[in-house]
């Protein structure tokens, strides 16, 4: 047991390995998380626009369209597609953190969307009756409530995405899982790398959990007033 | 009443504990049943036929042994890397996978005499001006992961020589070879690094656009593994390939399968 873990980690300096996939697993997670969350909050507002008009629009179709055909394919087809055929092989980093922006966003975007329908239809009742627009109301009232709404569940979204760039390795780009998955093809032993690769995502998750909860804390303090 | 029960299946827990006990001290038999692994992502070896049933020349190898040992033969189908983490669990007995017999997997598993001599191919652009692997030190490669093409072109040290053949270059590697084709085909790459035969499907699949280069640095010998230490099973499988060899058997298979593919 201990030999297997000194040949997964130690020997030859695979801990180095480690480190890099561990790199281009937080890379790509965090890119993809920014431009998931701006998307997303994009794609969120322009659904919202048929409930404004009290009738579909073009914009709130685009985005209903969108959410529905990243929601309805898999994301690591989704990758193979970026990777293969509209990015041609071109940077990792580029392809992951594009994929799983892209993808993540049509979570996000329903994530926010319900969070800012949960909040009381009076609110921006009372916004728009105290002569605010529609826009100042949602920037200053609405979103303001929303983000405590949403928060636990955009929390989720970002562990779901960090577990999920484990399939990074389809496409040869070397992240965390693709150095075990290495490291397995050298010393033919799976319990020791796996092992250690399941207790770094762990970690990793560990730490954006907390996090987020100190985050809900924060904002929940205003609650109590 | 409960009592007794317990009891009884304390006891019939302990003899069967008892009896697997013995049953591994007799390991060195032939097992009932030929239960192989393979990776059908390597034609014309191992693939996936039109039925979606594994089909290849290694195939119709170990089913004419099977055939010829009068035992049934289990084909399981998984990843090329998991195969001998699978046979050291003891959920195959068996390894037909265009394997090539190294002192690493050695130590894991037993190999049988080799059925086939595999030489490496180089998978290059028409217009590209490499001869021989060991002039793709430096360059991007792409290979299928933990395969002699990937040993190779990490520069780990190979052959019967173990000598080091391509000095720092960039390995791309992919699940299965096709991939790393297209990505070749993509131009991000400059070469595949991959086992002759099926380098030769994706070439003829792409004959416009890809060449083919052997060099003879990277040839190796496909071997049957075998659970480790079962000598009686090594010698029987070695008796049927000597007598496949013999009769034309083989000859007719690699006609059907291998020499088909041109």
């Amino acid at each position: 047991m201990l030999d297997s873990f000194y040949k997964a980690f130690i020997a030859e300096q695979r801990y180095l390995l480690y480190l890099d996939g561990l790199k281009m697993t937080i890379l790509v997670s965090v890119i993809a998380i920014l431009i998931g969350v701006a998307l997303g909050t994009i794609l969120a507002l322009m659904r919202l626009t048929a409930e404004q008009k009290g009738k579909s629009t073009l914009l709130s179709k685009i985005a209903y369209v969108y959410i529905d055909i990243i929601r309805g394919t898999p994301t690591l087809t989704q990758l193979m597609i970026m990777y293969f055929v509209i990015l041609k092989g071109q940077g990792g980093l580029l392809v992951g953190s594009l994929t799983f922006g892209l993808n993540s966003a049509a979570y996000v975007a329903e994530i926010i969307r319900a969070g800012i329908q949960a909040v009381d239809q009076g609110q921006m009742e009372g916004g728009r009756s105290l002569g605010l627009s529609y826009t100042q109301t949602m920037k200053d009232i609405i979103l303001p409530q929303a983000i405590k709404n949403i928060l636990p569940a955009l929390g989720n979204e970002f562990i779901v995405l960090i577990k999920e760039t484990s399939i990074l390795g389809y496409v040869s780009i070397v992240d965390l899982t693709k150095v075990s998955d290495f490291v397995i093809s050298r010393i033919f032993q799976a319990l020791a790398p796996l092992l250690g690769t399941a207790l770094i995502y762990y970690l990793l998750v560990k730490v954006l959990t907390l996090g987020l909860n100190a985050l809900e804390r924060r904002l929940r303090q205003s609650d109590r007033r | 009443m409960k009592k007794f029960l317990v009891a009884a299946l304390a006891g019939v827990m302990a003899a069967s504990m008892l009896f697997t006990g013995c049953g591994k001290k007799e390991e060195s038999k032939v097992p009932d049943k030929i239960i192989v692994g393979t990776n059908a992502e390597f034609p014309p070896f191992e693939y996936m036929d039109n039925q979606k049933k594994p089909d290849g020349f290694d195939i119709a190898m170990i089913k004419e042994i099977g055939k010829r040992m009068n035992k049934k033969v289990e084909i399981q189908n998984m990843e090329f890397k998991s195969l001998i983490g699978a046979m050291e669990s003891g959920s195959i007995n068996s390894i037909i996978a265009g394997m090539t017999k190294t002192k690493e997997r050695e130590q894991s598993v037993d190999f049988s005499d080799s059925y086939y001599t595999s030489n490496q191919a180089i998978i290059l652009k028409k217009d590209s001006k490499i001869t021989k692997l060991s002039q793709l030190s430096g360059k991007k490669i792409g290979v299928q992961e933990g395969t002699t093409g990937d040993i190779i072109s990490s520069g780990e040290k190979f052959g019967e020589k173990n000598k080091t053949i391509v000095k720092k270059a960039t390995v791309k590697r992919f699940k299965k070879g096709v991939d790393a084709v297209m990505d070749l085909k993509n131009g991000s790459i400059d070469a595949v690094v991959i086992d002759e035969k099926p380098a030769q499907e994706f070439v003829k699949n792409n004959s416009k656009k890809l060449k083919l280069v052997i060099d003879s640095a990277g040839a190796e010998y496909y071997c049957i593994a075998l659970t480790k230490g079962n000598t009686a099973y090594k010698e029987e499988i070695n008796k049927q390939i000597k007598a496949i060899k013999k009769d034309g058997t083989y000859d007719k298979l690699k006609a059907k399968y291998i020499d088909s593919v041109k």
